[in-house]
Protein backbone atom coordinates (compact mmCIF):
# COMPACT_ATOMS: atom_id res chain seq x y z
CA UNK A 1 0.00 0.00 0.00
CA UNK A 2 2.87 2.34 0.66
CA UNK A 3 4.62 1.56 -2.42
CA UNK A 4 6.05 4.54 -3.93
CA UNK A 5 8.27 5.52 -7.02
CA UNK A 6 10.71 7.34 -8.48
CA UNK A 7 9.80 9.88 -10.97
CA UNK A 8 11.52 13.11 -12.87
CA UNK A 9 9.40 16.68 -12.36
CA UNK A 10 9.34 17.50 -16.28
CA UNK A 11 6.82 20.41 -16.24
CA UNK A 12 5.21 22.16 -13.51
CA UNK A 13 1.76 23.54 -14.30
CA UNK A 14 -0.70 25.60 -12.31
CA UNK A 15 -3.11 24.27 -9.45
CA UNK A 16 0.13 21.80 -7.80
CA UNK A 17 -0.05 19.48 -11.12
CA UNK A 18 2.88 18.33 -12.10
CA UNK A 19 4.45 16.13 -14.64
CA UNK A 20 6.45 13.28 -14.09
CA UNK A 21 8.34 10.88 -16.18
CA UNK A 22 8.47 7.31 -14.29
CA UNK A 23 10.42 4.84 -16.48
CA UNK A 24 9.47 6.32 -19.76
CA UNK A 25 5.77 6.50 -18.60
CA UNK A 26 4.51 10.77 -18.69
CA UNK A 27 1.33 10.97 -15.64
CA UNK A 28 0.35 14.07 -13.92
CA UNK A 29 0.70 13.97 -10.31
CA UNK A 30 -0.07 16.84 -7.67
CA UNK A 31 2.68 18.08 -6.22
CA UNK A 32 0.79 19.67 -3.00
CA UNK A 33 2.18 18.19 -0.93
CA UNK A 34 5.98 19.34 -2.00
CA UNK A 35 5.12 22.55 -3.51
CA UNK A 36 8.86 23.57 -3.17
CA UNK A 37 9.75 20.94 -5.74
CA UNK A 38 11.91 22.25 -8.77
CA UNK A 39 11.76 21.19 -12.70
CA UNK A 40 14.13 18.44 -12.78
CA UNK A 41 13.83 17.02 -9.14
CA UNK A 42 13.38 13.65 -8.50
CA UNK A 43 10.28 12.53 -6.61
CA UNK A 44 9.09 9.74 -4.34
CA UNK A 45 5.62 8.86 -6.18
CA UNK A 46 2.64 7.45 -3.91
CA UNK A 47 -1.49 7.45 -5.16
CA UNK A 48 -1.09 10.22 -7.68
CA UNK A 49 0.66 12.93 -5.22
CA UNK A 50 4.84 13.57 -4.83
CA UNK A 51 5.50 12.41 -1.37
CA UNK A 52 9.24 13.22 -0.97
CA UNK A 53 11.81 14.98 -3.21
CA UNK A 54 14.55 12.34 -3.65
CA UNK A 55 17.97 13.40 -2.46
CA UNK A 56 19.71 12.53 -5.76
CA UNK A 57 23.43 13.10 -4.20
CA UNK A 58 22.11 10.67 -1.66
CA UNK A 59 21.06 8.27 -4.27
CA UNK A 60 24.05 8.57 -6.71
CA UNK A 61 26.05 7.74 -3.98
CA UNK A 62 28.81 4.82 -4.83
CA UNK A 63 29.91 5.07 -1.34
CA UNK A 64 26.96 3.69 0.59
CA UNK A 65 26.42 4.39 4.52
CA UNK A 66 28.23 1.45 5.30
CA UNK A 67 31.51 1.53 3.85
CA UNK A 68 31.08 5.21 5.35
CA UNK A 69 30.74 4.00 8.90
CA UNK A 70 33.53 1.23 8.34
CA UNK A 71 32.85 -2.98 8.15
CA UNK A 72 32.82 -5.02 11.86
CA UNK A 73 33.01 -2.38 14.07
CA UNK A 74 32.10 -4.20 16.18
CA UNK B 1 31.25 -9.92 -9.84
CA UNK B 2 29.97 -6.48 -9.94
CA UNK B 3 30.69 -3.62 -6.99
CA UNK B 4 27.27 -4.02 -6.35
CA UNK B 5 27.54 -7.70 -6.08
CA UNK B 6 30.23 -7.95 -3.74
CA UNK B 7 28.73 -5.03 -1.62
CA UNK B 8 26.05 -7.46 -1.21
CA UNK B 9 27.80 -10.43 -0.44
CA UNK B 10 29.73 -8.17 2.19
CA UNK B 11 26.60 -7.50 4.03
CA UNK B 12 25.24 -11.01 3.99
CA UNK B 13 28.82 -12.12 5.47
CA UNK B 14 27.92 -9.64 8.45
CA UNK B 15 24.85 -10.87 8.91
CA UNK B 16 25.60 -14.82 8.81
CA UNK B 17 27.72 -14.19 11.54
CA UNK B 18 25.15 -12.90 13.53
CA UNK B 19 25.15 -16.20 16.55
CA UNK B 20 22.70 -14.75 18.85
CA UNK B 21 19.11 -15.70 18.33
CA UNK B 22 17.05 -12.09 17.74
CA UNK B 23 13.81 -11.24 15.85
CA UNK B 24 13.36 -8.30 13.59
CA UNK B 25 9.84 -7.21 12.54
CA UNK B 26 8.94 -5.25 9.49
CA UNK B 27 6.00 -3.37 9.74
CA UNK B 28 4.96 -2.66 6.23
CA UNK B 29 3.42 -4.55 3.51
CA UNK B 30 5.93 -3.42 1.15
CA UNK B 31 9.08 -4.24 2.71
CA UNK B 32 6.60 -7.73 3.72
CA UNK B 33 6.93 -8.25 -0.13
CA UNK B 34 10.49 -7.08 -0.98
CA UNK B 35 11.65 -9.63 1.67
CA UNK B 36 9.82 -12.14 0.22
CA UNK B 37 10.68 -11.70 -2.97
CA UNK B 38 14.21 -10.58 -3.00
CA UNK B 39 15.09 -14.49 -0.79
CA UNK B 40 16.16 -12.47 1.76
CA UNK B 41 14.45 -14.45 4.69
CA UNK B 42 15.83 -17.81 3.33
CA UNK B 43 19.31 -16.15 2.98
CA UNK B 44 19.72 -15.30 6.73
CA UNK B 45 20.95 -17.25 9.32
CA UNK B 46 17.98 -19.42 11.17
CA UNK B 47 17.97 -17.68 14.37
CA UNK B 48 17.37 -14.30 12.94
CA UNK B 49 14.21 -14.49 12.74
CA UNK B 50 12.34 -11.62 10.51
CA UNK B 51 8.95 -11.19 11.10
CA UNK B 52 5.93 -9.34 9.32
CA UNK B 53 3.89 -7.47 12.30
CA UNK B 54 0.67 -5.11 11.43
CA UNK B 55 2.02 -3.43 8.40
CA UNK B 56 -0.71 -3.96 5.73
CA UNK B 57 -3.28 -1.86 6.11
CA UNK B 58 -5.95 -4.10 4.15
CA UNK B 59 -5.38 -7.18 6.25
CA UNK B 60 -5.53 -4.98 10.41
CA UNK B 61 -9.12 -3.65 8.72
CA UNK B 62 -11.37 -5.05 11.59
CA UNK B 63 -14.00 -7.63 10.03
CA UNK B 64 -16.40 -5.17 11.58
CA UNK B 65 -15.34 -2.33 8.94
CA UNK B 66 -15.46 -4.42 5.91
CA UNK B 67 -18.83 -5.38 6.56
CA UNK B 68 -19.71 -1.90 7.22
CA UNK B 69 -18.14 -0.94 3.87
CA UNK B 70 -20.17 -3.78 2.21
CA UNK B 71 -23.66 -2.20 3.56
CA UNK B 72 -22.91 1.20 2.73
CA UNK B 73 -22.37 -0.11 -0.80
CA UNK B 74 -25.80 -1.12 -1.00
CA UNK B 75 -27.22 2.14 -1.20
CA UNK B 76 -27.86 2.86 -4.95
CA UNK B 77 -27.24 6.23 -4.94
CA UNK B 78 -23.77 5.51 -4.53
CA UNK B 79 -20.77 4.84 -6.32
CA UNK B 80 -17.63 3.46 -4.19
CA UNK B 81 -13.94 4.46 -5.84
CA UNK B 82 -11.39 2.24 -3.42
CA UNK B 83 -7.41 0.67 -4.02
CA UNK B 84 -8.11 -2.46 -5.93
CA UNK B 85 -6.71 -4.77 -2.76
CA UNK B 86 -9.85 -4.00 -1.01
CA UNK B 87 -11.88 -5.72 -3.42
CA UNK B 88 -11.38 -9.02 -2.58
CA UNK B 89 -11.21 -8.98 1.45
CA UNK B 90 -14.22 -11.61 2.78
CA UNK B 91 -16.48 -9.49 5.30
CA UNK B 92 -18.49 -11.77 7.08
CA UNK B 93 -21.36 -12.61 4.70
CA UNK B 94 -20.01 -10.49 1.78
CA UNK B 95 -17.28 -8.85 0.11
CA UNK B 96 -16.97 -5.78 -2.27
CA UNK B 97 -16.12 -8.13 -5.34
CA UNK B 98 -19.47 -9.89 -5.19
CA UNK B 99 -21.18 -6.38 -4.40
CA UNK B 100 -20.42 -5.16 -7.05
CA UNK B 101 -21.40 -8.52 -9.54
CA UNK B 102 -24.29 -7.79 -7.58
CA UNK B 103 -24.83 -4.32 -9.34
CA UNK B 104 -23.13 -2.07 -6.77
CA UNK B 105 -20.90 0.80 -8.63
CA UNK B 106 -17.76 0.16 -7.44
CA UNK B 107 -14.34 1.09 -9.01
CA UNK B 108 -10.83 0.45 -8.50
CA UNK B 109 -8.49 3.95 -8.61
CA UNK B 110 -5.05 4.30 -8.19
CA UNK B 111 -4.93 7.90 -6.36
CA UNK B 112 -7.80 9.62 -4.67
CA UNK B 113 -7.85 12.23 -7.09
CA UNK B 114 -9.42 10.42 -9.50
CA UNK B 115 -12.37 10.05 -7.36
CA UNK B 116 -12.43 13.89 -7.36
CA UNK B 117 -12.45 13.31 -11.01
CA UNK B 118 -15.22 10.85 -11.07
CA UNK B 119 -17.53 13.16 -8.58
CA UNK B 120 -16.73 15.86 -11.28
CA UNK B 121 -18.33 13.78 -14.02
CA UNK B 122 -21.52 12.38 -12.20
CA UNK B 123 -22.96 15.37 -10.69
CA UNK B 124 -25.92 12.86 -10.20
CA UNK B 125 -24.30 10.22 -8.35
CA UNK B 126 -22.74 10.29 -4.84
CA UNK B 127 -19.22 9.55 -5.10
CA UNK B 128 -17.52 7.84 -1.94
CA UNK B 129 -13.50 7.29 -1.84
CA UNK B 130 -12.69 4.45 0.45
CA UNK B 131 -9.77 5.82 2.86
CA UNK B 132 -7.28 3.41 3.65
CA UNK B 133 -3.75 3.20 4.86
CA UNK B 134 -0.96 4.81 7.12
CA UNK B 135 0.60 7.96 7.63
CA UNK B 136 2.06 7.87 3.78
CA UNK B 137 -1.74 7.53 2.05
CA UNK B 138 -3.11 8.87 4.58
CA UNK B 139 -2.16 12.88 3.30
CA UNK B 140 -2.82 12.24 0.30
CA UNK B 141 -6.38 11.53 0.93
CA UNK B 142 -6.33 14.64 3.36
CA UNK B 143 -5.29 16.85 0.36
CA UNK B 144 -7.71 15.33 -1.68
CA UNK B 145 -10.63 16.61 0.89
CA UNK B 146 -9.13 20.11 1.24
CA UNK B 147 -9.39 20.39 -2.42
CA UNK B 148 -13.22 18.89 -2.73
CA UNK B 149 -13.74 21.73 -0.33
CA UNK B 150 -11.87 24.50 -2.65
CA UNK B 151 -14.02 22.95 -5.68
CA UNK B 152 -17.20 22.96 -3.52
CA UNK B 153 -17.71 19.84 -4.23
CA UNK B 154 -21.12 18.61 -3.29
CA UNK B 155 -21.29 14.66 -3.99
CA UNK B 156 -17.61 13.88 -2.59
CA UNK B 157 -16.95 12.14 0.47
CA UNK B 158 -14.69 9.85 2.20
CA UNK B 159 -14.95 6.66 4.74
CA UNK B 160 -12.05 6.97 6.55
CA UNK B 161 -10.52 3.93 7.95
CA UNK B 162 -6.79 5.37 7.94
CA UNK B 163 -5.03 4.44 10.99
CA UNK B 164 -1.49 5.28 12.78
CA UNK B 165 1.12 3.40 12.80
CA UNK B 166 2.84 4.26 16.47
CA UNK B 167 0.23 3.30 18.99
CA UNK B 168 -0.16 -0.51 17.36
CA UNK B 169 3.93 -0.45 17.75
CA UNK B 170 3.23 -0.06 21.23
CA UNK B 171 0.96 -2.60 21.75
CA UNK B 172 3.13 -4.94 20.31
CA UNK B 173 6.22 -3.78 22.69
CA UNK B 174 3.63 -4.16 25.41
CA UNK B 175 2.91 -7.83 24.89
CA UNK B 176 4.87 -10.27 26.15
CA UNK B 177 3.94 -12.93 24.07
CA UNK B 178 5.93 -11.52 21.31
CA UNK B 179 9.32 -11.60 20.65
CA UNK B 180 10.74 -9.00 18.54
CA UNK B 181 14.03 -7.00 19.63
CA UNK B 182 14.66 -4.76 16.83
CA UNK B 183 11.98 -2.60 14.17
CA UNK B 184 12.65 -2.10 10.59
CA UNK B 185 10.73 0.71 10.40
CA UNK B 186 8.45 2.17 7.33
CA UNK B 187 10.49 3.85 5.10
CA UNK B 188 7.41 5.78 3.50
CA UNK B 189 5.34 6.17 6.71
CA UNK B 190 8.08 8.26 8.56
CA UNK B 191 9.04 10.13 5.25
CA UNK B 192 5.55 11.56 6.13
CA UNK B 193 5.99 11.74 10.14
CA UNK B 194 9.64 12.34 10.98
CA UNK B 195 11.70 10.39 13.39
CA UNK B 196 10.27 11.74 16.54
CA UNK B 197 7.34 9.19 17.92
CA UNK B 198 9.49 6.40 16.79
CA UNK B 199 12.46 7.82 19.01
CA UNK B 200 10.16 8.01 21.70
CA UNK B 201 9.35 4.42 21.27
CA UNK B 202 12.61 3.32 21.02
CA UNK B 203 13.67 4.78 24.42
CA UNK B 204 10.60 3.64 25.90
CA UNK B 205 10.64 -0.24 24.58
CA UNK B 206 14.36 -0.28 24.64
CA UNK B 207 14.23 -1.73 21.16
CA UNK B 208 16.55 -0.33 17.84
CA UNK B 209 14.85 0.94 14.85
CA UNK B 210 16.08 1.55 11.43
CA UNK B 211 14.25 3.38 9.24
CA UNK B 212 14.27 1.22 6.02
CA UNK B 213 14.07 1.49 1.90
CA UNK B 214 12.56 -0.97 -0.18
CA UNK B 215 15.44 -2.62 -2.43
CA UNK B 216 17.27 -5.76 -1.49
CA UNK B 217 20.51 -3.69 -0.63
CA UNK B 218 17.77 -1.34 1.71
CA UNK B 219 17.22 -4.25 3.32
CA UNK B 220 20.30 -5.58 3.86
CA UNK B 221 21.84 -2.70 5.43
CA UNK B 222 18.81 -2.31 7.43
CA UNK B 223 19.49 -5.45 8.97
CA UNK B 224 23.03 -5.23 9.63
CA UNK B 225 22.47 -1.67 11.20
CA UNK B 226 19.97 -2.88 13.78
CA UNK B 227 22.72 -5.97 14.37
CA UNK B 228 24.90 -3.65 15.23
CA UNK B 229 23.02 -1.48 17.95
CA UNK B 230 21.83 -4.86 19.06
CA UNK B 231 25.66 -6.22 19.70
CA UNK B 232 26.06 -2.52 21.66
CA UNK B 233 23.04 -2.68 23.16
CA UNK B 234 21.89 0.81 21.75
CA UNK B 235 17.78 1.75 21.14
CA UNK B 236 18.45 4.18 18.62
CA UNK B 237 16.32 5.53 15.99
CA UNK B 238 18.93 5.50 12.41
CA UNK B 239 17.46 6.24 8.43
CA UNK B 240 19.00 3.62 6.49
CA UNK B 241 16.75 5.47 3.92
CA UNK B 242 18.01 8.41 3.71
CA UNK B 243 17.42 9.50 -0.19
CA UNK B 244 14.29 9.89 0.50
CA UNK B 245 13.80 10.16 4.25
CA UNK B 246 14.49 13.29 6.78
CA UNK B 247 14.78 13.69 10.29
CA UNK B 248 11.78 16.04 10.42
CA UNK B 249 9.63 14.42 7.92
CA UNK B 250 7.33 16.71 5.30
CA UNK B 251 5.80 18.91 7.36
CA UNK B 252 3.24 19.81 4.70
CA UNK B 253 1.94 16.03 4.53
CA UNK B 254 2.01 16.49 8.49
CA UNK B 255 0.18 19.70 8.47
CA UNK B 256 -2.09 18.22 6.15
CA UNK B 257 -2.94 15.50 8.37
CA UNK B 258 -3.55 17.70 11.07
CA UNK B 259 -6.21 19.89 9.35
CA UNK B 260 -8.14 17.30 7.94
CA UNK B 261 -8.31 14.29 10.31
CA UNK B 262 -8.38 13.86 14.07
CA UNK B 263 -6.89 10.56 16.72
CA UNK B 264 -9.81 8.42 17.72
CA UNK B 265 -9.99 5.27 19.15
CA UNK B 266 -9.91 2.48 16.79
CA UNK B 267 -10.41 -1.13 16.02
CA UNK B 268 -7.62 -3.33 14.67
CA UNK B 269 -7.64 -7.45 13.56
CA UNK B 270 -5.40 -9.33 15.77
CA UNK B 271 -4.73 -6.42 17.83
CA UNK B 272 -8.18 -4.80 19.24
CA UNK B 273 -9.43 -1.48 20.33
CA UNK B 274 -6.42 0.75 20.18
CA UNK B 275 -6.71 4.69 21.77
CA UNK B 276 -6.23 7.08 19.57
CA UNK B 277 -4.89 4.66 16.71
CA UNK B 278 -7.09 5.83 13.93
CA UNK B 279 -7.99 8.68 11.45
CA UNK B 280 -11.18 10.56 11.95
CA UNK B 281 -12.55 13.05 9.48
CA UNK B 282 -12.26 16.24 11.87
CA UNK B 283 -15.72 18.28 12.32
CA UNK B 284 -14.65 21.14 10.02
CA UNK B 285 -14.92 19.01 7.13
CA UNK B 286 -17.90 16.47 7.95
CA UNK B 287 -19.34 17.53 4.63
CA UNK B 288 -16.96 15.25 3.01
CA UNK B 289 -17.54 12.58 6.01
CA UNK B 290 -19.17 9.84 4.42
CA UNK B 291 -19.38 8.10 7.97
CA UNK B 292 -21.69 11.05 8.94
CA UNK B 293 -23.19 11.63 4.99
CA UNK B 294 -24.30 7.95 5.09
CA UNK B 295 -25.09 6.87 8.74
CA UNK B 296 -22.58 4.06 8.45
CA UNK B 297 -23.57 1.47 10.71
CA UNK B 298 -20.86 0.20 13.34
CA UNK B 299 -20.76 -3.36 13.05
CA UNK B 300 -19.31 -6.01 15.86
CA UNK B 301 -16.23 -7.83 14.52
CA UNK B 302 -16.73 -11.58 13.82
CA UNK B 303 -13.98 -13.45 13.51
CA UNK B 304 -13.79 -15.48 10.32
CA UNK B 305 -13.32 -19.14 11.62
CA UNK B 306 -10.10 -20.96 12.23
CA UNK B 307 -8.50 -17.94 10.77
CA UNK B 308 -5.20 -16.96 12.15
CA UNK B 309 -4.57 -13.61 10.69
CA UNK B 310 -4.86 -11.97 14.11
CA UNK B 311 -1.67 -14.13 15.09
CA UNK B 312 0.25 -13.61 12.18
CA UNK B 313 -0.19 -9.83 12.25
CA UNK B 314 1.25 -9.87 15.69
CA UNK B 315 4.09 -12.00 14.95
CA UNK B 316 3.63 -14.91 16.72
CA UNK B 317 2.80 -16.95 14.73
CA UNK B 318 4.84 -17.50 10.93
CA UNK B 319 1.78 -17.42 7.47
CA UNK B 320 2.63 -21.84 7.25
CA UNK B 321 2.26 -22.22 10.93
CA UNK B 322 -1.44 -21.07 10.63
CA UNK B 323 -3.49 -24.64 10.10
CA UNK B 324 -5.15 -23.09 6.65
CA UNK B 325 -2.46 -21.57 5.36
CA UNK B 326 -2.08 -23.54 1.18
CA UNK B 327 -4.66 -26.16 2.59
CA UNK B 328 -8.47 -24.11 3.02
CA UNK B 329 -6.51 -20.43 2.43
CA UNK B 330 -4.63 -19.56 -1.35
CA UNK B 331 -4.59 -16.51 -2.82
CA UNK B 332 -6.93 -18.23 -5.12
CA UNK B 333 -9.84 -18.64 -2.74
CA UNK B 334 -8.71 -16.52 0.23
CA UNK B 335 -9.99 -17.38 3.98
CA UNK B 336 -8.16 -14.20 6.05
CA UNK B 337 -7.06 -10.58 4.27
CA UNK B 338 -3.19 -11.66 5.16
CA UNK B 339 -3.71 -14.10 1.88
CA UNK B 340 -5.87 -11.92 -0.11
CA UNK B 341 -4.11 -8.41 -0.10
CA UNK B 342 -1.05 -8.85 -2.59
CA UNK B 343 1.30 -7.69 0.44
CA UNK B 344 -0.20 -9.71 3.24
CA UNK B 345 2.24 -12.14 4.53
CA UNK B 346 0.26 -15.20 3.58
CA UNK B 347 0.19 -13.98 0.18
CA UNK B 348 3.52 -13.13 -0.03
CA UNK B 349 4.82 -16.44 1.87
CA UNK B 350 2.77 -18.34 -0.23
CA UNK B 351 4.52 -16.98 -3.45
CA UNK B 352 7.78 -16.46 -2.81
CA UNK B 353 9.00 -19.27 -0.23
CA UNK B 354 9.89 -22.48 -0.22
CA UNK B 355 7.38 -24.59 0.65
CA UNK B 356 10.08 -27.21 2.11
CA UNK B 357 11.70 -24.27 3.19
CA UNK B 358 11.77 -22.62 7.02
CA UNK B 359 8.86 -21.47 8.79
Amino acid sequence: MCLGVPGKITQIADNYVATVDVNGNQMDISIRLTPEVQLGEYVLVHAGFAMEIIDAAIAAETISYMEEMGWYDR
Amino acid sequence: MTDEQVYLQKLLTEIKGETSQCALMEVCGTHTMAIARSGVRELVPPQLKLLSGPGCPVCVTAQGDIDAVVEMVKNPALTLLTFGDMMRVPGTNSSLQEERSRGADIRVVYSPLDALAAAGQMPDRQVVFLGIGFETTAPTVGATIQQAKEMGLANFSVLSLHKVVPPALEVIFGDPDIQMDGLICPGHVVAVTGIEPYRQLAEKAHKPMVVTGFETRDILEGIVMLLRQLRRDRAQVEIQYRRVVRPEGNKVAQQTLQDVFETDDCRWRGLGLIPQSGLKIRPKYKDYDARIRFEVPVIEDVPIKGCACGEVLRGLITPRECALFGKGCTPLQPIGPCMVSQEGACAAYYRYTPKKGRL
